[in-house]
């Protein structure tokens, strides 16, 4: 029994910035009312609930926070490849967004690694615009 | 406030595939038992409420489907959950804090065997930046444990002595899936499923069905000798994005065992909702229990984890222990969404 | 809502306001005993009930519980392949995953000897000539086509019979929920008709 739903979503002004900012290659996020600027972006200030007024843009590259290892990969993940999953704090932001990291090996993977963009070749305005990250060559871990 | 308390408990033998009965077929006997054992019927029941989610099932409406198992005629007052049964028991209570009832059943159950469960699981997460990775309930669970190891707060070797405690207590659960005896060494060779995840560090997928009957003063009293009088309970939520919250520290778990009064007296048995071993660690430490000797008597949800239903289960397990003298006071904890974001926590008591 | 400042790059290029997510996931679904009891004997081109216990109700197709009892409903009935139209819509409007050619009518039909009426469709007559109390029957799929499947029942046509009153559930004993003109039940069901109740 196959259960399959062709959504498509509204997004509202904050998520469409967002989704737009992919579409075009770029990575956003919300400033909120302490400064602190939340990737993906929120609608609403997570302190004080208010409706959040600023997008601003953030990366292109940032840091591994976490991540996990997929030794087999499911039909339905990004990669069909063994790949991590990451938190990704890019800079600027101060909070990190869940994406893959293609990094070869686990070997290659570590909290701290430098990551970037590795986009795809045609963009939707989706988080799938992004194919995965990948370990900056040469970069100086945080 | 009304004293309610958990009168009585019922579970079925957790498995990881309930290849001939459907839902309805594998609820009515634990409804029947857990009725039985306190010699009600429905005509005794003022309000229930169900905890179950469609998309294990893969049909919308499934859970009005299972209502024939209680025989809901005439007209019941009903309420139903996209949650673990805990949560059930939650607005249960809350109505019968209500003065509007004083009896209620609440029942849950899984069959996660239908699909494939740690992709369902992705259908909770934010739709427009997360579900559509597919970041399957291992992945995720992996990220928070690489997190506590990063910083230093526990180690593989917890994690397995987490694993082995939990599956060798299991062995006195007949209601459990996973039970069995090895050592914290023997554990650690086997490969890295999810890294940092091993095997033993996950969860099995049950199909499961749990119910429970509270009842409140004077209700409870003339049914049972030792009703579990629910003492406290709260429940907290975190923020659905995993980049806003510390995944290394429970603080909804914190913040609702204070509100339900966790530290208020020594505690004879604990029973934690992890589905995995970093989890209970994360747990302990946010209620205070890190060195509690009898944590998870039952196996936890490591050895049998029915999906909506495992933190009732972890509810009853507590509840039967007071119901039969064995403890006097204990706490319950549940959990929702991804990485422990939400969690709830029950104190139970045995006197008066 | 207060206005939102983009970054420069994004002010002037057309906004994403939707995207696609798409989701599919797949199930081997478990019918359950009653239901893989009912199936098989529809495979063998025979329609099986189950009867409650407690109220002798006749379910089909059997969920393995009563609705209203809350028991096990083992006992098996074979019923017959004819039955009465309780209900029915006809169906005008084109949708997504829809099978048939519209206009077409989808019914309620209680088969005789039961107590709730199965869904199906009723084909082999005019959209505009079906009717409550209609008779109808089943038309099964060609011998090679058969299988464990309520599609292996084509549609209901009508046998011709003269049409049947048909009761409306609840009319003799009520819901208990006091929805009828001034809370009591009409004396005769026919009754209530003359008085310029549903024709």
């Amino acid at each position: 029994m196959v259960i399959e739903y062709p959504f498509s979503r509204t997004t509202g002004p904050v998520i469409g910035a967002f989704l737009t900012g992919l579409r075009e290659r770029m990575l956003v996020g919300s400033r909120g009312s302490d400064g602190r600027v939340h990737v993906p972006p929120v609608e609403s200030d997570p302190l004080t609930g208010e409706a959040v007024s600023e997008i601003v843009e953030v990366g292109p590259a940032g840091e591994v926070t976490t991540w996990a290892w997929v030794n087999v990969p499911h039909a339905k993940h990004p990669l069909d490849r063994p790949f991590a999953w990451a938190l990704i704090r890019l800079d600027g932001a101060d909070t990190p967004m869940l994406h893959v990291v293609d990094a070869g090996s686990i070997d290659a993977m570590r909290t701290g690694l430098r990551v970037e963009p590795r986009w795809n070749d045609e963009t939707e305005g989706s988080i799938t615009d992004l194919a995965c990250f990948v370990p900056v060559a040469d970069g100086e871990d945080a | 406030m009304r004293d309610v308390a958990v009168i009585s408990f019922a579970q079925s033998a957790h498995v990881r595939s309930e290849e001939d009965r459907n839902e309805v077929e594998m609820l009515m006997p634990v409804v029947g038992d857990v009725l039985g054992k306190v010699d009600m019927t429905m005509a005794d029941i003022g309000f229930t409420c169900s905890g179950s989610t469609d998309y294990l099932a893969g049909q919308a409406f499934s859970f009005v489907m299972t209502l024939d198992g209680v025989g809901p005629w005439p007209p019941i007052q009903e309420s139903h959950v996209e949650m673990d049964g805990a949560w059930a028991l939650y607005e249960s209570w809350v109505k019968i804090q209500l003065g509007e009832i004083d009896t209620a059943l609440v029942y849950c159950y899984s069959k996660s065997s239908p699909g494939d469960l740690p992709m369902v699981m992705t259908r909770q997460l934010d739709p427009y930046t997360a579900a559509p990775l597919w970041p399957d309930a291992i992945s995720l669970a992996a990220l928070q444990a690489r997190a506590l190891l990063d910083a230093g707060k526990i180690t593989v070797e917890q994690m397995a002595e987490v694993a082995a405690r939990s599956r060798r207590s299991a062995m006195d659960n007949p209601n459990a899936q996973l039970a069995w005896d090895r050592g914290v060494d023997e554990l650690l060779k086997a490969p890295e499923t999810i890294a940092p995840l091993r095997r033993h560090d996950c969860p099995p997928i049950s199909d499961g069905v749990a119910a429970v009957v509270l009842a409140a003063d004077g209700a409870a009293r003339d049914r049972v000798e030792r009703p579990a009088w629910i003492r406290g309970i709260d429940h907290r939520v975190e923020s659905m994005h995993l980049g806003l919250r510390d995944l290394t520290d429970s603080v909804s778990t914190r913040l609702a065992g204070e509100k339900a009064g966790v530290a208020g007296g020594d505690l004879d048995v604990v029973e934690l909702h992890a589905p995995f071993t970093h989890q209970e660690l994360v747990l302990r430490s946010a209620l205070g229990l890190d060195d509690h000797k009898n944590v998870n008597p039952s196996g936890g949800a490591l050895a049998a984890n029915p999906m909506m239903t495992a933190g009732l289960v972890r509810i009853g397990e507590v509840a039967d222990r007071i119901l039969a003298g064995e403890a006097g006071r204990g706490v319950a904890h549940a959990t929702s969404g991804p990485c422990l974001q939400q969690n709830l926590v029950c104190v139970l008591e045995g006197n008066g | 809502m207060a206005d939102l400042t983009l970054p420069a790059a994004l002010r002037d290029v057309e906004a994403v306001r939707s995207v696609r997510t798409p989701a599919r996931l797949d199930y081997r679904y478990t019918p359950g005993t009653a239901t893989s009891r009912f199936l098989h004997a529809i495979e063998q081109k025979r329609i099986m009930g189950e009867r409650c216990p407690v109220c002798r109700k006749v379910y089909v197709p059997p969920r393995g519980a009563c609705p209203t009892d809350g028991v096990p409903t083992e006992e098996q009935v074979e019923l017959p392949h004819t039955g009465t139209v309780t209900s029915f819509c006809v169906v005008n409007l084109q949708f997504y995953g829809q099978g048939m050619e519209i206009p077409y009518v989808s019914a309620n039909i209680l088969l005789d000897g039961s107590h709730l009426p199965i869904m199906h469709l009723i084909q082999e007559v005019q959209a505009d000539k079906v009717r409550t109390g209609m008779r109808v029957e089943a038309v099964w799929v060609p011998d090679e086509e058969m299988g464990p499947t309520l599609e292996s029942i084509k549609w209901f046509r009508p046998t011709g019979e003269p049409d049947v009153q048909v009761d409306i559930p609840g009319e003799d004993h009520g819901t208990g929920l006091g929805s009828w003109v001034g809370g009591s039940p009409p004396e005769d069901p026919r009754a209530a008709q003359t008085h310029g109740g549903d024709a």
